[in-house]
């Protein structure tokens, strides 16, 4: 099995008061692949999400990254082959200036001083966002935040990358950026979004979640054109796919 | 009392001084904090009744200043905004020291008096050295300078987390503040329990976001220690800083210069 594959078999977790938020969730990700998880709030994506980090322990069933389960014992390794994108990327930019932040990773692998300097410059300019290398985090707008936020994962060179709800909180431009940006990454990527035109875009595979469990699991375009499956998971066409308000016709 | 929006902005204003260029700035953070340690040791170990002796040491906050180009308006207001504090701590002074030490005319001025314009220009002296002190070097700068000279990781990690995560709980704050102030309508809303609700409802979120920020910590592979990423040279320049300010400090402790320079002044008249 490759590096960048993750197999989630039939895994159940529930919270310690009793509230079931995985019940039987099963699918395969292969190399290169990148996926959208949509549904509604509360459908367990997060929960999913903590479970691919390592963060949440099934209770029952298991998760596989690359070729290691996901155990206790196998965390450290994990965490180098999965980057993850915090919804909040104040959460996630805890360090006095962001060539800090973005050395963080890199210095808790223990590379020696001339790679971090090249990681974090790379890494950086990968984003667009070298000329942000000495400000503090608390001081930069909320796409450069998240900008900034994807450059400390990429620093770690992870061979998968997962991202919850990376367009929430930005304006248009900020968004139209970030989806070309994330489009030019060739990592495993595991996008969870209720922005379902960001998925249209980047996705070419969609998994649906209800309550806990996977409803649908297709290719993007055939489950976006589904709704019955859509309004059943609270959800709605991406705009690109409803009919034009002026016109009347289908953009495509 | 200056309002959280206020405080905060003012906070930011403290913290972009920091980035200015000047030969001040560029000093190694470590020098820099322990020529205010000494500053502040020599300042505060004076005897109670000492007032004039202590004067020279405002050549440092001063030339410091000045050298970094900080506006001394901004600094001074902010002093201005502490002072109630070093009033209040030095107010009874007069009032249980009647004890007269010196004649001023008619006047005879009691201990009291002098020991709280004593307390007074060690709360002036001691404030603006920090305060320069943070303009100049950044609060991180500080907290990276402790951390070389050998100050407990986690005691600057903590320093490191509080100061970057007081924006944003500032805000979150503001924010509940605000929502309350909007469905109160200028009256007392439901009053103080209220604010107990707010706290609490602060607390759990602080707490919740302290498990994301860790969560996003161990994913970047934190093992307990922090490293902070920045090289720190120490150079001539920077021991001249320390120790040329430091003997300053020494003889102007030591001795007590204005008498001295008094004296010099009257010798050479007569």
């Amino acid at each position: 099995m490759s590096h960048h594959s993750i197999n989630v078999s039939d895994v159940g977790f529930a919270y310690p008061d009793g509230t079931v938020a995985l019940d039987g969730v099963s699918f395969d990700v292969g190399h290169g692949e990148s996926i959208a998880l949509v549904g509604a709030n509360g459908a367990g994506k997060s929960t999913l999400l903590m479970h691919l980090t390592g963060f949440l322990m099934p209770t029952r069933g298991s998760v596989r990254v690359g070729d290691a389960p996901v155990t206790k014992g196998t965390l450290s390794d994990l965490r180098k082959t999965v980057g993850m994108v915090f919804q909040d990327p104040d959460d996630q930019l805890f360090m006095p200036s962001v060539r800090e932040d973005v050395a963080f990773g890199p210095m808790n692998l223990g590379l020696p001083a001339e790679d971090i300097d090249g990681r974090v410059r790379a890494a950086l300019e990968r984003v667009n966002a070298a000329h942000l290398a000495d400000r503090p985090p608390y001081r930069l707008s909320g796409g450069e935040k998240r900008a900034v936020a994807i450059a400390t994962v990429l620093a770690m060179s992870p061979s998968i990358l997962i991202m919850d709800e990376p367009s929430s909180a930005l304006d248009p431009y900020a968004r139209r950026k970030l989806i070309e940006l994330l489009g030019t990454f060739e990592h495993t990527k595991i996008v969870a979004t209720h922005d379902l035109d960001l998925a249209l875009d980047l996705c070419e595979r969609t998994i649906v979640m209800r309550s806990g469990t996977i409803t649908a699991d297709g290719p993007t375009r055939e489950i976006f054109a589904d709704e019955e499956l859509l309004a059943a998971s609270r959800l709605e066409k991406p705009f690109r796919m409803q009919t034009c308000p002026v016109c009347g016709s289908a953009s495509r | 009392m200056p309002s959280l929006e206020e405080g905060l902005y003012d906070l930011g204003r403290l913290d972009r001084l920091a980035y200015g260029g000047t030969a001040v700035h560029r000093l190694d953070p470590r020098a820099k904090v322990i020529t205010t340690l000494v500053f502040l040791v020599c300042v505060v170990s004076f005897g109670k009744y000492e007032v004039v002796a202590m004067l020279p040491f405002v050549l440092y906050p001063v030339v410091m200043a000045a050298e970094a180009a900080l506006p001394l308006g901004f600094l001074l207001r902010k002093l201005v905004a502490v002072a109630p504090f070093a009033v209040l701590v030095g107010i009874f002074n007069p009032l249980l020291d009647r004890e007269a030490v010196f004649q001023l005319g008619t006047f005879a001025v009691s201990g009291g008096w002098v020991s709280f314009v004593s307390i007074l220009t060690r709360f002036f002296l001691t404030t603006i050295a920090a305060l320069v002190l943070i303009a100049t070097t950044s609060f991180s700068g500080v907290c990276v300078g402790l951390e070389r000279m050998g100050v407990p990781d986690v005691l600057v990690t903590q320093l490191l987390f509080l100061y970057r995560y007081i924006f944003v709980l500032g805000e979150e704050t503001m924010r509940m503040a605000r929502a309350r102030a909007l469905r109160s309508f200028g009256g007392k809303g439901m009053g103080l329990s209220v604010y107990g609700q707010i706290l609490g409802h602060l607390l759990l979120r602080t707490y919740a976001r302290a498990t994301r920020i860790y969560r996003a910590m161990l994913s970047r592979g934190f093992d307990g220690r922090v490293r902070v990423l920045r090289a720190l040279d120490f150079t001539l320049r920077d021991a001249v800083h320390v120790f040329g300010w430091c003997a300053a400090f020494v003889v102007f402790r030591l001795y007590n210069v204005p008498v001295l320079l008094g004296r010099l002044v009257t010798g050479l008249i007569s």
